[in-house]
């Protein structure tokens, strides 16, 4: 199918585009920016008119849940969420049921979401054999069979041995390994920031020093081995300092944040809402700050959606009792684009970290629109303001503390391989 | 809520009325045979009544003051008054002759949560009931023994005693409405 | 996003409906508690110790933490008031097992209770419920997890306020374990709100949050420093699981820094009240010689919190809609 895009705003950060431009598409691949190549002729035209054309987003960490947890959500309804959130690609956890550490698990995976072409799904397969921490995960295989990452998702490694032996079997193949810093005694139950709103609250705390004793841990194994790590979903401000000065020291690091924290502090959980309940915690406005300079920066080159739909009952119980997680992908973009109306980072920069920044980390030849490389492309409307709410949320789970909260810019189509897998009504 | 409020007998009038109660009280005392009664005073109104009343009769026993509020038959309507006081009777209710004071007697169902809450003090001997103002509109088969006054009133009109200084009477006529306080 | 400005324990009115946390309430419905606790304090003094305000009115305590004695003094409170009462201890580990928290209150509701005592493990699980209830239930929390314990608070102020009068001049140390507990959370809000001069906890390092200052309080970490010229003294029951969980070393040695005895009283003034919420542990965190000497209101404690819960119970207790007019 051919499908031209007309009239919109291009912008690229990877080619540092931003232009008005025609798109043109034939079949799988996006094979013209400019003038319509001689003799094609669109199937589709889509008026891009006052909208902004990007790269399909990359996010880098979301929890699919299938296998084994499709109460609270499925390849078809997640993917179909990242669709209306103008996500192309996305890398799958391996925390499934089973978890993601025999190349059937990949196949699987791959196998469904190809067949609902509404995403690209790539795998972060597991660390070690069961995610329980212990012993490695067959790492060579699960590279051939096309996992993007290796991660032990949350769950803690035994020792700091098994991590060092983890590192260093990894980068013999060169594959990146997915952190979660978080020293899991330290962390001792608890269920919120260890700071002024978890002690009004009597909540256990969960103290900054649990990610960045960790940060620390890991970077000094990382100096040791070589390895090329990266840090997920970081939550103190004192990480990011910690990462850029390794990256000053040219150790092979990068981190990511989820979006969410670039917003909500320790204050949000006022009142035991449920719905901030997350990990890692909430923290104070100086670690939101210190993240939202890191991520200007570059220091953290990536924003994800750290996407953990859940079934209602999860999060309808008493705060600590609740499961931790919100639905993520159809807030991503704009609480990006939020970083931008207050005037944290220029506009192409904050696409840079959901496009082209994630797809950098891991080599992958997504998230940039460049003439033969596949038709991956959102369309948004930067001016269009919209309510989140759970009636119109595509994903299973409608856990999210950003519902009822009012949004300025709205996807209005999503281009998937050349298909147009999403169109606002 | 439109309401008119006017004054209806000031410090005076009211002491010369209570005077005339006090009397009243010592000649039925008399005819009855009852020697060293005891009384209870009603709170709010019903315990400055009773304060004058106490020392016109020279009672020898300590004035007693009931709070109805946990009492009240529509204790679920209205809910805890915020300015409930504890009820302190010091003298033993068991086998006392009582006179019994309240201010203002309307519907009756003050007198009878007064009853209850006597009673679950101990089992008295005979209880008088002395009212400063007895008015129309009883709900219960109620009956004051000694009367200050019976003011003729209409049904949207409302008469209170305020105090404890001056101790004045006013009457507020409001439109038809729900009032929130509760009636006596 | 919590809406913090809504406080989901008064009605439109400003009347008290929930009973959770002395946070969000003000000096005025605090002293409205006390002085209608006042009404109540007396009626161990009479034959018939009961008034009939709640007759007929089903108050259930729902315990899914155990405690004999908290929940006795709800269910005496409750038929003080001539209400009945229903008994639900369930066990932590059975709940999460079978039903869900909100499974129980729905079934809970279809026996037409109008109000719960609830007592839970998890900080913030009376909100929880309180937020779910069906409009005309009303929610008192007897303590959840490390977040709160009106109810004990109030009394400790009832108990204050009966030997001291006023609050303004008071300086008050609260001793002990402040990470873990939840009425020295309510404790300080109170004193707090009530407007005293000064809070004071008192304690080691491990044993006070970080945070603790922006509780509104000094910390101290010395005994006698922090007992200089108080007026009450509050000490707090150190539980045994503190030695186990690398935060104390031993019983002996938190006696030594921490343990009340007649000579570490003496800094505090010479009519300073001790208190304490109980059960106490003798030679822990008190000398004998302390609580049962003089100063110690202790036992005083327990007979006010009858009283006093009556009055939170019965300001809590809904208002039936009104059938009809009045004459």
């Amino acid at each position: 199918m051919n499908i031209s895009i007309i009239g919109g705003r291009v912008i690229d950060p990877a080619s540092n585009t931003d232009a008005t431009l025609n798109l043109h598409i034939k079949d799988e691949t996006l094979i013209a920016m400019g003038d319509a190549p001689n003799g094609f002729s669109a199937d589709q035209t889509i008026d891009a008119a006052g909208k902004i054309v990007c790269p399909g987003l990359v996010d880098m960490a979301a929890h699919l849940r299938e296998p084994g947890h499709t109460a609270k959500g499925t390849l078809a309804s997640e993917t179909l969420a990242a669709a209306k959130g103008g996500i192309t690609t996305l890398i799958c956890t391996p925390d499934t049921e089973p978890c993601i550490d025999s190349p059937a698990d990949i196949e699987f995976i791959h196998r469904m979401a190809r067949k609902l072409c509404q995403a690209r799904v790539l795998t972060a397969a597991a660390m070690t054999q069961g995610l329980e921490g212990k012993q490695l995960a067959s790492m060579a295989t699960l590279r051939n069979s096309g996992c993007v990452a290796v991660s032990n998702a949350r769950r803690p490694l035994a020792n700091t041995l098994v991590e060092r032996r983890a590192l260093e079997y990894a980068s013999t193949f060169g594959m990146t390994v997915f952190l979660h810093p978080e020293d899991r005694h330290l962390k001792a139950g608890g269920c919120a920031h260890e700071g002024a709103v978890a002690t009004r609250l009597g909540l256990p705390g969960i103290p900054s020093a649990a990610e960045t004793v960790a940060v620390a841990r890991d970077l000094a194994l990382a100096e040791h081995t070589g390895a090329r790590i990266h840090f997920c979903t970081l939550s103190a401000g004192t990480s990011a300092r910690m990462i850029s000065e390794a990256k000053k020291a040219k150790l092979a690091v990068s981190a990511d944040v989820a979006a969410h924290q670039l917003h909500l502090t320790e204050q949000d959980i006022d009142g035991f809402d449920a719905q901030c309940h997350l990990e890692p915690p909430l923290r104070t406005l100086q670690d939101r700050d210190a993240l939202r300079r890191a991520v200007a920066d570059g220091t953290i080159a990536a924003i994800c959606s750290d996407h953990q739909p859940h079934e209602p009952d999860a999060k309808e119980a008493p705060f600590p009792e609740s499961q931790p997680g919100l639905s993520g992908l159809e807030t991503l973009l704009a609480l990006t684009l939020r970083l931008v109306d207050e005037g944290v980072m220029p506009l192409s920069d904050a696409l840079a970290r959901i496009t082209c920044g994630p797809a950098d980390l891991l080599n992958l030849p997504y998230g940039r629109l460049a003439e033969g490389l596949p038709a991956d492309i959102c369309i948004f409307d930067p001016e269009a303001h919209w309510t989140l709410a759970s009636e119109s949320m595509l994903s299973a789970g409608k856990n999210s503390p950003f519902l009822g909260w009012e949004f300025k810019g709205k996807v209005t189509h999503t281009v998937f391989n050349g298909h147009l897998v999403y169109q606002a009504d | 809520m439109m309401t008119e409020q006017r004054i209806f007998m000031n410090e005076d009038a009211i002491l010369n009325i209570i005077d005339g109660m006090a009397r009243m009280l010592k000649e039925r005392l008399a005819k009855n045979g009852i020697e060293d009664p005891a009384m209870i005073g009603i709170h709010t109104g019903g315990a400055w009544v009773a304060e004058q009343l106490h020392q016109r009769l020279g009672l020898s026993q300590p004035l007693g003051l009931l709070d109805i509020n946990f009492y009240r038959d529509d204790f679920t309507k209205s809910g805890v008054n915020p300015l409930v006081k504890p009820s302190t009777i010091d003298f033993d209710i068991e086998n006392q002759h009582v006179i019994l004071v309240d201010d203002v007697l309307q519907t009756g169902r003050t007198i009878r949560a007064a009853m209850n809450e006597i009673f679950d003090f101990g089992r008295p001997k005979s209880i008088l009931l002395a009212t400063l103002i007895e008015r129309n509109g009883r709900q219960l088969p109620i009956e004051p023994s000694i009367v200050g006054l019976q003011p003729p009133l209409e049904k949207d009109e409302h008469i209170r005693l305020e105090g404890p200084s001056p101790l004045t009477l006013t009457v507020n006529k409001s439109k038809k409405r729900r009032t929130e306080k509760p009636t006596n | 996003m919590a809406s913090q400005t809504q406080n989901i324990q008064l009605n439109d009115d400003g009347s008290l409906r929930h009973f959770l946390t002395i946070e969000g309430l003000n000096k005025n419905i605090l002293t409205q508690i006390l002085d209608t606790a006042e009404s109540f304090a007396v009626l161990p003094g009479r034959p018939i110790k009961k008034v009939p305000a709640l007759r007929g009115r089903i108050i259930t305590n729902l315990f899914f933490e155990n405690s004999t004695r908290t929940r006795t003094t709800f269910e005496l409170a409750a038929k003080r008031l001539s209400a009945d009462v229903l008994n639900f201890n369930i066990s932590t580990s059975a709940t999460s097992k079978g039903e869900t928290l909100l499974d129980t209150l729905r079934n809970l509701e279809a026996m037409h209770s109008e109000m719960f005592v609830v007592r839970h493990n998890a900080s913030g699980a009376a909100h929880f419920i309180a937020e779910h209830a069906a409009p005309g239930i009303s929610v008192i929390n007897a303590g959840d997890g490390r977040h709160a314990h009106p109810t004990q608070a109030m009394l400790d102020m009832f108990t204050i306020r009966k030997h001291k009068g006023d609050f303004t001049p008071l300086r008050v140390a609260i001793v002990g374990d402040i990470l873990h507990s939840r009425v020295a959370r309510s404790q300080i809000l109170a004193l707090n709100t009530l407007g005293v001069t000064e809070v004071r906890v008192v304690g080691p390092r491990t044993l006070i949050p970080t945070d603790a200052r922006a509780l509104g309080v000094h910390v101290y970490h010395d005994l006698e420093e922090g007992l200089r010229d108080v007026d009450v003294v509050i000490m707090l029951r150190l539980q045994k699981e503190r030695m186990d969980g690398a935060l104390l070393p031993s019983e002996e040695e938190y006696f030594q820094l921490y343990g009340l005895t007649n000579d570490r009283l003496a800094c505090a003034k010479p009519d300073a009240i001790v208190m304490h919420p109980g059960p106490i542990n003798r030679g822990v965190e008190i000398d004998s010689e302390v609580a049962d000497g003089p100063r110690s209101v202790i036992l005083e404690q327990v007979s006010y919190g009858i009283g006093v819960r009556m009055a939170i119970m019965s300001m809590c207790m809904q208002k039936h809609p009104s059938a009809g007019d009045e004459s």
